[in-house]
């Protein structure tokens, strides 16, 4: 069994409450860290190779680097808890469960950054993790943790929580800086980025729950012990939420090394697909990273085992491959109309876009369109061409990465399952009450538990 | 093909836009950058307003691509970026039309921005000087792909003097800076969000702000319409000519739109760039309500002379200044021999003849110069009294090819 450093702790009773985390050896780091210098811990987080948790997979030491350092100019860091990405919820679980373990990494990361006022934006639909936090956060206040000169070092560190208010675009880290400042949630025009102009126009950091989280870890056992956890530049160990067709949904705490094929049929964690059925696709990080169609799911197009990190679920680029994003495990059997699953996905990203540029603004409600045209038997097959036309003049060519976003789960579709939507355009009829069922190249063994490697 | 534009102001960054190198000040966008070269270029822009702070960004007509970041750093940018927004880098190298990626891209835009406009340019007051239209005609495509509802909305009276048709809007934000930027306070704005925004006034509060006008200078398509002007005239029907009166305001300075002696609208003076022109002094030339919407009569106006349109709207036919004239193909056809001066083909008959070529004449040619017998071509034309004249319906009867 992996090693966990997040949730290791999660399952004690009253862990949320500050007497048990203490007890359980809660906040050590952050008198460790009090004791370093800032510069030291930036070091340290960049030696441990903790890469940003919330999808796009930044090192976070790096962007620590980053931040500028004007004289007399407040520096801030702002924790993204605004998780709205479909199919993921581990900050959920980590925030719920955990409360002062965020609050830790937040104090320790505004203390390497310089920060005196923090803020955790939340997703305004989190408002009972909300006031947990708030909780957490008052009683750190208490124990000298929070608020002016904590534990005597002469560093004031402050950390307020802010309620979004339902937009998923607000997770995008200048959307997100502008929501907090009061304005609509509209994402910046990059450059300047958020470490050079971000909250207030002051230099700011904008990281993951989950990403802040491990900093704590990271403090406590030392950048090396860390980085020895996981493979390559895939270090440390990461939060999986695994959803779908499986018989154990949840967030599980994987180490980066275990295959995608032990992930799903192992007991310890998805325990395989319900009811006997099979494996059909996934999308191994959350709705907008691209859905991997079974054969290359559990193998890379080399022929290798498909390991649960960031390097392998991108190998193959976008033509075979998928990203690891933010974690959102989602898998499908054989019983799930891709068409209808695009469709949904489509109809999301049309509900969510912020309507300031134009390639998403309307590309997205056109896709989205077309999809309901198409699963409700009314498509011709030029349209599926047209919508792979439309979601490449989206991706890459609007302000944020929702465009990106919203593209790539429609061209992966179509990239992997193209006989699938042209059975719907062939058959309009038997496609409204039937399902495509299996890609003929999707075939997996029914029980592939025979050939897993046990770990 | 490199070519050096030489530039007055402090030469300090080196950008190569299309194989064509220019010095910019430090801090000029791409688009500035290009917009100096000129021409064909200067990528198209329709949220971008050089005297709006903030504005761009936004429409991605202006995308471009970056295949060499700068002297210290030559890697290539990854995606296309918006040059509205972007500044120059020393030894920055940009590709606009000469990109396949980008003009692919821009078609996309484009694409984009029509499938929920009306395209209802016929009874539209912008037609002729509209910013999409010019865009379209270049960049689209000859036919839509989009075949559902298109978005539609009621039109709505913002304030006396403008008028919002909201399903023509292309959301380019320009008029809600002008709210916050000229006026002193805004009450339009976004509503709601993606492709359901709209602009709108608070609880449909009017506009009433000296310079509100200014966003219909602004606005780069028929949304935002001028209500003392609307359904008038034709702009292509119109004479624009500079104008200017005392204006304690604003600067004064405008174009008035005339149709004899009839002002029909008066706007701010725009530059080539479809922008409101700047004045010596370096601010733009915008200009009040006053002089927009009130001084609708030729006296209130000191008539400087014809405005000269720039932009390549409907507007500014009939300008053919610096166009070059086709070379002359006749003397490669006549192999090198000179074209001669001949006489009026009627009064001398015999050039019918088949086998004298007129370009074989030396000299002007008279009937005696023709060999060969006149009547051979079967036109007795001879017969025709030369020099009768003007008969009575007032054509020279002595020409076969008029009653």
């Amino acid at each position: 069994m992996a090693r966990k450093l997040l949730l290791e702790k999660a399952n004690i009773e009253g862990i949320r409450g500050y007497d048990v985390y203490r007890r359980e050896g809660g906040y050590k780091s952050v008198e460790k860290a009090l004791k370093m210098a800032p510069n030291d811990i930036v070091e340290e987080v960049k030696k441990s190779g903790l890469r940003g948790r919330g999808g796009a997979g930044f090192p976070t030491g790096m962007k620590w680097s980053f931040l500028a350092k004007p004289e007399g100019v407040a520096r801030y860091l702002v924790c993204n808890a605004d998780e709205s990405e479909p199919g993921t919820f581990k900050d959920r679980y980590l925030m719920e469960f955990l409360p002062h373990l965020l609050i830790e990494g937040m104090i320790v990361s505004a203390f390497a950054l310089g920060s005196n006022v923090s803020y955790i934006y939340i997703r305004g639909e989190y408002d009972w993790i909300t006031d947990i936090l708030d909780n957490a956060i008052a009683e750190a206040k208490q124990y000298d943790f929070l608020g002016k000169n904590i534990l005597g070092s002469g560093f004031d560190c402050e950390i307020y929580t802010h309620r979004g208010a339902g937009a998923y675009i607000c997770g995008e880290e200048t959307a997100l800086i502008e929501s907090l400042e009061g304005k609509r949630g509209l994402p910046r025009i990059k450059p300047p980025f958020p470490a050079v102009r971000g909250v207030w126009d002051c230099p700011t950091v904008v990281n993951n729950v989950e990403t802040l989280a491990a900093v704590v870890p990271i403090i406590n056992e030392g950048a090396d012990a860390y980085a020895k956890i996981g493979v390559g530049k895939s270090t440390g160990t990461k939060l999986m939420s695994a959803c779908g067709n499986i018989n154990k949904p949840g967030v599980y705490e994987i180490d980066m090394t275990m295959s995608v094929q032990e992930f799903i049929y192992s007991d310890e964690y998805c325990g395989g697909i319900p009811n006997g059925k099979r494996l059909k696709a996934c999308i191994p990080g959350g709705s907008s990273v691209p859905i991997l169609p079974a054969n290359l799911l559990l193998k890379t197009a080399k022929g290798e085992t498909r390991l649960m990190n960031y390097e392998s679920l991108a190998d193959g680029g976008f033509a075979t491959g998928s990203m690891m994003g933010s974690g959102g495990f989602e898998v499908l059997d054989e019983d799930q109309c891709i068409v209808r699953h695009t469709m949904s996905l489509a109809r999301f990203y049309h509900h969510e876009s912020c309507g300031q540029c134009s390639p998403c603004r309307e590309g997205t409600g056109w896709m989205e369109k077309i999809l309901k045209k198409i699963e409700y038997g009314r498509g011709e097959l030029k349209d599926i061409d047209l919508l792979w036309d439309i979601q490449r003049k989206i991706e890459g060519n609007t302000i944020c990465p929702l465009g990106d976003a919203a593209a790539w789960p429609v061209a992966a579709a179509i990239r992997h399952f193209r006989d699938e939507f042209e059975w719907h355009v062939l058959h309009p009829e038997e496609c409204l009450k039937t399902n495509y069922g299996l890609a003929h190249y999707a075939d997996t063994p029914k029980s592939p538990e025979g050939d897993l490697v046990k770990a | 093909m490199a070519e050096e534009i030489k530039n007055t102001a402090p030469q300090n960054l080196k950008v190569t836009i299309d194989n064509i190198t220019i010095d910019v000040p430090a801090g000029t966008t791409i688009l500035n950058a290009a917009r100096m070269i000129g021409g064909e270029v200067a990528p198209p822009a329709m949220c971008y307003y050089t005297h709006l702070k903030d504005s761009g960004g936004k429409c991605r007509t202006c995308l471009v691509e970056v295949s060499k970041g700068s002297e210290k750093d030559p890697r290539p940018m990854p995606k296309l970026i918006a040059s509205c927004r972007t500044t120059v880098m020393d030894g920055m190298e940009v590709k606009n039309i000469t990109s396949d990626k980008v003009l692919d891209a821009r078609k996309g835009v484009v694409e984009f921005l029509l499938i929920n406009h009306p395209l209802d340019c016929p009874v539209c007051d912008q037609a002729g000087e509209c910013d999409l239209q010019d865009l379209s005609y270049e960049h689209g495509a000859v036919q839509t792909r989009y075949e559902f509802a298109r978005r539609t909305f009621e039109r709505e009276d913002i304030g006396p003097y403008i008028q919002l048709h909201m399903t023509r809007c292309i959301l380019c934000y320009r008029c809600t800076y002008v709210a916050d930027q000229l006026t002193d306070n805004r009450f339009h704005g976004i509503l709601d969000r993606g492709d359901k925004s709209e602009i709108s006034t608070y609880i449909s509060k009017a506009i009433e702000n000296d310079f509100s006008g200014s966003m219909i200078d602004v606005c780069p398509v028929g949304a935002l319409t001028d209500r003392t002007y609307r359904f008038k005239n034709r702009v292509w029907f119109l004479k624009p000519m500079d104008a200017h009166r005392d204006c304690d305001k604003c600067c004064g300075k405008v174009t008035i739109w005339n149709r004899g002696d009839e002002v029909y609208r008066v706007t701010a003076r725009k530059d080539q760039w479809g922008e409101v022109q700047t004045l010596p002094d370096g601010k733009p030339a915008w200009i009040c309500n006053t002089c927009r919407f009130e001084k609708k009569h030729t006296d209130d106006w000191v008539i400087e002379g014809a405005t000269k349109i720039d932009r390549h709207s409907v507007i500014s036919q009939g300008h053919y200044v610096g166009t070059i004239a086709a070379p002359d193909p006749l003397e490669k056809v006549l192999q090198g021999r000179k074209p001669h001066l001949l006489l009026d083909i009627h009064d001398e008959s015999e050039v019918n003849t088949p086998q004298v070529h007129l370009s074989e004449i030396e000299g002007p040619a008279v009937g005696k110069t023709f060999n060969g017998d006149p009547h051979a071509s079967g036109h007795n034309v001879t017969d025709v009294k030369i020099g009768a004249g003007p008969n009575e319906k007032g054509t020279d009867s002595t020409n076969p090819n008029t009653p």
